[in-house]
């Protein structure tokens, strides 16, 4: 059987250890970004009705609450071809926003630009992720996955306000 | 003359069977050209130039369909077609005998171009403008679903064919060693009917029902679910023959040897076992799947990466074997002994350049919440076109430079116009890749049209720009590349009596026949990929189905 072992030439037998060892340390990174760092994706949150959900709480009265003023709020997002429901909305600088997105019709994507709220907004079910707005100004969401021919239109803006209540 | 001729073919195909192989190439090249031409026209747009509106004469209506068209012709039938028939080649070449039951390969055959004919009149009027992911509850003409099912199972009575040739020719050769470029077109044989196992869950269970009304509703994550446990080892599909070319027969067009036989037949058993249990990570961002399975499913898919990185090694080894004894020297300087001059290497060398930036830009896909800088921007498209569009379609037009000839037993036309057309499309594509690299970095969204969107920002509008004039770049170089195909295939010069281009099969540096046995045993590798897709995917499988909710009744897109 000697002559069946498996033949590895040293230089190689230094790569395939290399490259583990990489694989290793990437896994580990991101490892240690999402569950100790908190930079978490989407998980299972809710299940809705796409059929009905415009019509129950808290769908059917979309838009922004706020849990502690200046600090904690969360925003309920309808997408419908082709808009958000509601398509713009005031935080404070320094708030932090949890975001629920759900959609009444086909498949959408949300993306609030320059953080990493980025997420598939799907019919029957509620995703949700939470960011902090550290610099004022205005930052839009997008939709990102193909759901028609108005889809480029879809977007709105999070105008993010100073404290004397300027953009 | 730059491609090999030699007088003793080791095993000249039959006349039908070279037709029969040469049948695929002309669908799979008609496909890329119909399919290319709306490339260079979604990367116009982009650059402000925005040329659909003077299609609708030809009756494309809009630039979601002219996408649906260039992504179904180019990633699925392009792919699809070139794949099958070269893997007959591979099968018949390899093993030294003809196939086993031709009627059965034939069956398959023509199964899949009834398949594409069903899909791509729908697609043609407008009335299946889904894009190639198809997402419910979009919903296409039902004969874009029949006619997806039968390219599918067409290719899966192909696969049947190669299985009943090779055990034929195991039963008369004991114990003797799978020939490494047979084994590895079986592998990438069973790995695709392992795979599109989702898919044909999804169309068949869920899509095709609710299309014809026989149910209200369907679950669009669940029909997700289904259709990315098919999505990524569909990309290992579409690469995997291009391995077979890079390990297999690469070396010997560059007269040296593939390094390790053994190391090569690991990396494609270890991509049977690993392609398919990783699907969640294209579901990072999707709501309802619990975020430890997508950790889980991250690092399988960085397990995958494994057998790539052996690829890597392997090949470039096998590279500068051959470099070396044709004079090269130096650390590096070798590089330059390479043949650059044969089209055929050329093509696959650029592939391969490519494709490392396809690798380490896979990497970021595949971390988890890296994903969620990228998901669903342009930095996705700007990706796959250096896997399937660079490592896949290049090393292709590149095999197709000997193919074309083997097949029919004619010189191949203008090398040098061939090598114009790589480099064209090479550089074309790094600019374009780059461009789209980066502008999804900064957050522009794929599959836009961003000539209409609102929010465009002006720092976006230079890679943009680059985005058109890369895309065009690319676009001209692949037609002219194709052009030489065509010319080849279709010219009346034919090579002298007596001359005849091979198939080039590499010789491995050690014995193949001294290759450990677990490498050539199907059972052990079967079981562990089925033990790893139940464990990956049993339980999330189990609770989508059992709570399966579909509310989601049809839109038309």
């Amino acid at each position: 059987m000697t002559t069946e072992e498996l033949h590895v030439d040293p230089a190689e037998r230094n790569w395939i250890v290399a490259s583990i060892m990489l694989l290793v340390v990437f896994g580990v990174a991101v490892a240690i970004a999402g569950f100790m760092l908190g930079i978490q994706v989407p998980t299972e949150e809710q299940r809705v009705d796409p059929r009905t959900v415009a019509q129950e709480a808290p769908w059917s009265n979309p838009g922004v609450r706020e849990l502690v003023p200046g600090e904690e709020y969360e925003v309920y997002i309808l997408a419908s071809r082709f808009s958000f429901v509601p398509n713009t909305f005031e935080v404070p600088v320094g708030a932090r926003v949890t975001f629920y997105v759900t959609s009444t019709d086909v498949q959408h994507g949300f993306k609030l630009q320059d953080t990493n709220v980025n997420f598939m907004a799907l019919p029957g079910q509620v995703s949700k992720l939470t960011t902090t707005f550290e610099e004022p100004g205005t930052y839009s969401y997008i939709c990102t996955e193909y759901c028609g021919l108005g889809h480029a239109v879809m977007a709105g803006s999070v105008t993010v306000t100073e404290p004397g209540g300027n953009a | 003359m730059t491609i090999a001729t030699t007088t003793s073919p080791v095993y000249p195909l039959t006349k039908e069977d070279r037709r029969f192989v040469g049948l695929h190439l002309v669908i799979a090249f008609s496909a890329l050209v119909i399919g290319s031409l709306f490339g260079p026209l979604q990367a116009l747009e982009h650059a402000g130039l925005d040329l659909y509106p003077s299609l609708e004469r030809f009756g494309i209506q809009s630039y979601y369909q002219g996408l649906t068209l260039h992504g179904v012709l180019n990633a699925l039938i392009w792919t699809t077609f070139f794949i099958t028939g070269f893997l007959t080649l591979v099968v018949i070449r390899g093993l030294q005998r003809p196939l086993a039951l031709p009627w059965l390969n034939r069956l398959g055959f023509w199964m899949m171009v009834v398949g594409l004919v069903a899909a791509a009149i729908p697609i043609l009027l407008n009335k299946a403008t889904v894009l190639y992911t198809f997402y419910p509850p979009m919903e296409a003409n039902t004969w874009f679903y029949v006619g997806l099912t039968l390219v599918v199972v067409g290719s899966w009575i192909e696969g049947w064919g190669f299985y009943v040739t090779y055990w034929r020719w195991r039963k008369e050769h004991g114990t003797t060693r799978t020939p490494f470029i047979v084994l590895a077109a079986l592998i990438t044989m069973v790995l695709w009917q392992i795979a599109t196992l989702g898919v044909a869950a999804e169309i068949l269970g869920l899509l095709l029902p609710w299309s014809i009304g026989l149910a209200d509703g369907v679950d669009p994550l669940l029909s997700r679910t289904f259709f990315w446990f098919t999505g990524h080892p569909l990309v290992y599909f579409w690469l995997l023959p291009a391995y077979v070319s890079w390990y297999g027969m690469l070396p010997k067009q560059v007269d040296g040897k593939l390094f390790s036989n053994s190391l090569a037949r690991l990396a494609f058993w270890l991509f049977l076992i690993l392609s398919t249990p990783l699907g969640f990570h294209h579901q990072f961002v999707d709501p309802g799947i619990p975020s430890g399975w997508k950790y889980i499913h991250s690092i399988l898919t960085f397990s995958v990466f494994f057998p790539s990185l052996l690829t890597f090694f392997t090949v470039i080894a096998s590279l500068e074997y051959g470099a070396r004894k044709r004079g090269g020297t130096g650390r590096l300087a070798w590089i330059k002994a390479l043949p650059w001059k044969n089209p055929s290497v050329t093509a696959q060398l650029l592939a391969g350049i490519l494709f490392v930036f396809g690798g380490i830009g896979g990497l970021a896909n595949a971390s988890y919440n890296v994903n969620l800088v990228l998901h669903n921007t342009a930095w996705v498209p700007g990706h796959f076109h250096l896997t399937v569009g660079s490592a896949v379609t290049l090393s292709f037009v590149g095999i197709a430079f000997w193919l074309v000839p083997h097949l029919t037993r004619k010189p191949l036309w203008s090398p040098k116009t061939a090598l114009v057309g790589v480099w064209t499309y090479f550089v074309g594509m790094l600019i374009f890749s780059n461009a789209m690299h980066t502008v999804g970095l900064l957050g522009a969204p794929r599959r836009t049209t961003l000539g209409l969107a609102p929010y465009v920002p002006p720092e976006w509008t230079g890679h943009l720009w680059r985005v058109g004039f890369g895309g065009t770049l690319m676009w001209i170089g692949l037609m002219t590349a194709v052009v030489v195909v065509a010319v080849t295939a279709f010219r009346s010069t034919r090579l002298p009596e007596g001359e005849y281009v091979d198939v080039p099969v590499a010789e491995s540096i050690d014995d193949e026949q001294q290759v450990p046995v677990w490498l050539d045993r199907w059972m052990p590798w079967l079981v562990g990929a089925a033990v790893l897709i139940i464990l990956a995917y049993g339980p999330q499988l189990i609770d989508k189905i059992g709570g399966m909710a579909p509310t989601s009744p049809p839109f038309t897109p």
